[in-house]
């Protein structure tokens, strides 16, 4: 078997091409970029008949080509991936290869898109999302790796060998290697290359999604729970309450997070079952969260009210036990142990490494949620229909949360989506020290660890990930851009 | 003025006590002193040789009283042996009855021993600090320019190609963390895969010899992770200052596009970044500890890293106190500073 080349046949004919045009595309935006200063931008010229229109000249002239230039450059970059997904490694090379094997999700996002644009007007703020391109490639770049994590940790299809299994003879080989003695039905290419420990970095990459799409944003909903029911009752009663929780929040914030990270993601720390503790308190604040919020809305009708609070709060008490609790036990050390949830009835075990990890995500991010609310609180507490409904006799926290909380959505929403992305920069980080989960968990941070080592000699290995990580941060950043500008508009 | 000042003193005394108090709770728990004196005698110890080595330093005795002990408000340990010998926090085997001291804390000025690089904390933590020192100054000397050229350049004239594709580039530094920047960097710039080797991927030689090649990576790395956000402050304060009647008023008078921008705008669009570029320091502080660990710098975010990871108990304290200190400090700069700045905000 021939090692692949990066674009394979395919690129005899289109990468001549792609050089070209990507040189004349950064030519005409340099000159985009330097007309826009020499000469103060487009022309606006006023017609006749009242309308104003863009009066041609260099610096329009160059926008035009920018704009042809670069949709040239798209419609190239569809067709290598076009081309790789029917032709496969064969045809198309490395990206042939990875373009076939990426088929489900091409096919997701497609529907994705075509279905959200097509009813964008009934969609709300999540259809307006689609009017602006910026908010578009940022939400295309998110929902890739949601859709890559997904399918390659649940249904097993992306990855083309096991994430943990070594093959002799692929130790730190170049991407596009061929597998040495294939057999049948194996796939017969390592198409990003070998890792120092010989397994398939195509393969981790992908696995290492799956981990970081289901920590991050459920480690940032946890974070926003603690933040919103804690930042509320600071921001709109203030005094006392305000002091004591912003000192604690300034605290916490005053640590260095690396710093914190090593003192609480330690084996020795679990040992002590610590994050266990932190864990019960901190889970219980979505419970919290929840029983204030129906609880406010239907307090006066409690024929209605009672029997919705037992079914909710018992539906997530269950679950916040089996949460906390593994093998019968809520907090167990060498000398004591809580009792909890006994086996049988316990839903799910968390592995405690992903335990520490997700709670000091949630710890670290919390405080800063919990300065946003307060801040937010405090503005939209002097608002007329706070006082309205003060008037009306409605208790605090109806006002907190059904007259203040719906109308900080907007920045709410846009900070979630940041914090998405800086909470996968958190994991990334405690990876990158080694901390938490183990040395063979395929997510991207512990990936670029173990790559760093022979970064000078075979940088493949750690560049994979660190791009993945990347683009993902990158397309949250975008969405957030893009959900801020139109929130705005209206 | 003074009042306010005074009262962030006190604020930030009890915020050091505290912090410094959650760190040595930590260190303190018993499986983390169980592992250093694995470490500091031997790996194979009896659960009660364990117990026997750490009661004989003081390790077992409460926490407060240890706090205090590290604080120096309690009385140091001091253990006699079956034999009649005695040892002491305070002082060393030889040192006479007469001569040997009660208290020995921070207050007296002794920050303790290193059990892991066997020195004077304090010495240690100065000289790396020194070290850092360096890095941070190169950081901000190419960081800040940066970072307000870009925002100035994108700000004065909002929704232009100059102002998208600037935007565009300061958004995609805040989502390059420095552990990915700084591989891609290593790996494009350092490596022979690329085969550039412009630079070079270790900074190793950096604290004696700072050159271009082994200095620009680590420096460039961290600046870029942090430039993006406060290009993107300056561009809003710009924007938001570029649409003031005294700009229109100045325009209209037929004032040229550059005076106005240099000499009208420019004074107001940056009193806000101000604030922003103090409060970015200790944020640069996680930057530095992974830049030092990638690049092998020996510096603070090194000692911190090897503090932290050995549970170097005292040093880890020296560590979070100064980190303390870094942040409380620009907080307190970043709010005098505003107000001396902007004549429209008094603190009564």
């Amino acid at each position: 078997m021939e090692p692949l080349t990066w674009t394979g046949t395919l690129g005899q004919f289109l990468d001549p091409v792609l050089y070209v045009l990507v040189a004349l595309f950064l030519v005409v935006v340099l000159a985009q970029i330097v007309l826009s200063i020499a000469t103060g931008g487009a022309r606006v010229v006023t017609n006749p008949d009242g309308t104003l229109s863009t009066a041609g000249g260099p610096y329009d002239l160059a926008a035009t080509a920018t704009r042809w230039t670069g949709a040239a450059l798209l419609a190239l970059l569809v067709i290598y991936v076009l081309a790789g997904a029917v032709g496969g490694a064969g045809l198309g090379g490395i990206i042939g290869g990875m373009s076939q094997q990426l088929i489900p999700v091409w096919i997701a996002l497609v529907v994705t898109f075509v279905v959200s644009i097509q009813f964008k007007r009934r969609l709300g703020l999540y259809g307006k999302l689609f009017d602006s391109t910026v908010g578009m490639i940022g939400f295309a770049l998110v929902m890739f790796w949601v859709f890559a994590g997904v399918m390659a940790g649940l249904f097993d299809w992306i990855s083309t060998h096991d994430s943990l299994t070594q093959v002799s003879g692929m130790k730190n080989k170049v991407p596009g290697t061929p597998l040495r003695g294939a057999e049948d039905g194996q796939y017969a290419w390592y198409l990003l290359g070998g890792d120092n420990l010989a397994r398939d970095v195509f393969s981790r990459l992908f696995k290492g999604a799956w981990v970081v799409v289901q920590i991050a944003p459920l480690a940032t909903l946890f974070a926003f729970m603690v933040g919103i029911t804690l930042g509320l009752p600071a921001g709109y009663y203030g005094g006392r309450l305000d002091t004591i929780l912003s000192f604690l929040a300034n605290l916490i914030l005053a640590f260095p997070v690396i710093l914190l990270f090593y003192l609480l993601v330690t084996p020795e720390i679990v040992a002590t079952g610590i994050p266990n503790y932190m864990a019960t308190v901190l889970f219980i604040f979505p419970l919290i969260f929840v029983a204030v919020l129906l609880n406010s809305r239907y307090y006066t009708q409690p024929s209605f009210r009672t029997p919705l609070l037992i079914a909710v709060l018992g539906v997530l008490g269950w679950i916040y036990l089996s949460l906390i609790s593994t093998n019968g036990a809520i907090v167990s050390t060498a000398t004591y142990a809580i009792p909890g949830l006994p086996g049988a009835v316990d839903l799910f075990d968390i592995d405690p490494g992903i335990l520490v990890v997700f709670v000091s995500v949630v710890f670290v991010n919390a405080p800063t949620v919990f300065r946003i609310v307060r801040g937010l609180a405090l503005d939209i507490k002097t608002r007329d229909y706070v006082a309205a409904a003060q008037t009306r006799g409605e208790g605090p926290w109806y006002i907190m949360l059904w007259e203040i909380l719906p109308n900080a959505r907007g920045p709410l929403i846009v900070d979630f989506c940041l914090r998405i992305g800086y909470t996968t920069i958190l994991l990334g980080t405690l990876g990158f020290f080694g901390l938490g989960l183990e040395s063979e968990s395929p997510d991207w941070g512990t990936t670029i660890n173990a790559g760093r080592r022979l970064l000078s000699v075979y940088p493949h290995v750690a560049i994979a990930p660190a791009l993945a990580l990347l683009t993902l941060v990158l397309g949250l950043n975008l969405l957030a851009d893009g959900l801020r500008e139109e929130s705005l508009k209206d | 003025m003074g009042l306010f000042i005074l009262r962030r003193l006190g604020v930030m005394l009890l915020t050091a006590i505290c912090l410094t108090f959650i760190v040595f709770f930590l260190t303190n728990l018993y499986p983390n002193l169980e592992k250093l004196a694995k470490t500091q005698g031997n790996f194979r110890m009896s659960d009660e040789a364990v117990a026997s080595w750490l009661g004989d330093r003081g390790y077992t005795d409460n926490t407060f009283v240890k706090y205090g002990r590290w604080l120096g408000v309690a009385p140091g340990w001091t253990t006699e042996k079956d034999d009649g010998t005695v040892t002491g926090q305070c002082f060393d085997k030889g040192t006479p009855v007469e001569e040997r001291s009660t208290f020995c804390g921070v207050l007296q000025g002794d920050w303790g021993y290193s059990l892991v690089f066997k020195d004077e904390v304090g010495s240690l933590v100065a000289t790396r600090l020194a070290a850092t020192g360096k890095l941070m100054g190169f950081v901000l000397l190419v960081m800040v320019p940066m970072a307000l050229i870009v925002g100035v350049l994108a700000g004065m004239r909002e929704g232009s190609g100059l102002d998208r594709s600037l935007s565009t580039f300061s958004i995609a530094t805040t989502a390059t963390p420095e552990y990915v920047s700084g591989v891609i960097f290593i790996a494009v710039f350092a490596s022979s895969a690329f085969g550039l080797k412009w630079f070079k991927g270790s900074a190793t030689q950096a604290i004696e010899n700072a050159t271009f090649e082994n200095f620009t990576l680590p420096v460039v790395t961290i600046a870029l992770y942090g430039m993006g956000y406060i290009a993107r402050m300056t561009r809003a304060s710009m924007t938001e200052v570029m649409t003031a009647q005294y700009i229109r008023t100045a325009r209209l008078k037929g004032v040229s596009f550059g005076n106005i921008v240099m000499k009208h705008a420019l004074r107001n669009a940056l009193i806000a970044p101000f604030t922003v570029i103090m409060l970015q320091i200790p944020w640069l502080l996680n930057g530095v500890v992974i830049v030092e660990t990638l690049f092998n710098y020996k510096g603070f975010g090194w000692l911190l890293v090897q503090a932290a990871g050995n549970n170097d108990i005292e040093l880890l304290l020296a560590v979070s106190v100064v980190s303390v200190v870094v942040v409380l400090i620009t907080q307190l700069i970043s709010d005098i500073g505003y107000v001396f700045l902007n004549p429209r905000i008094r603190i009564s």
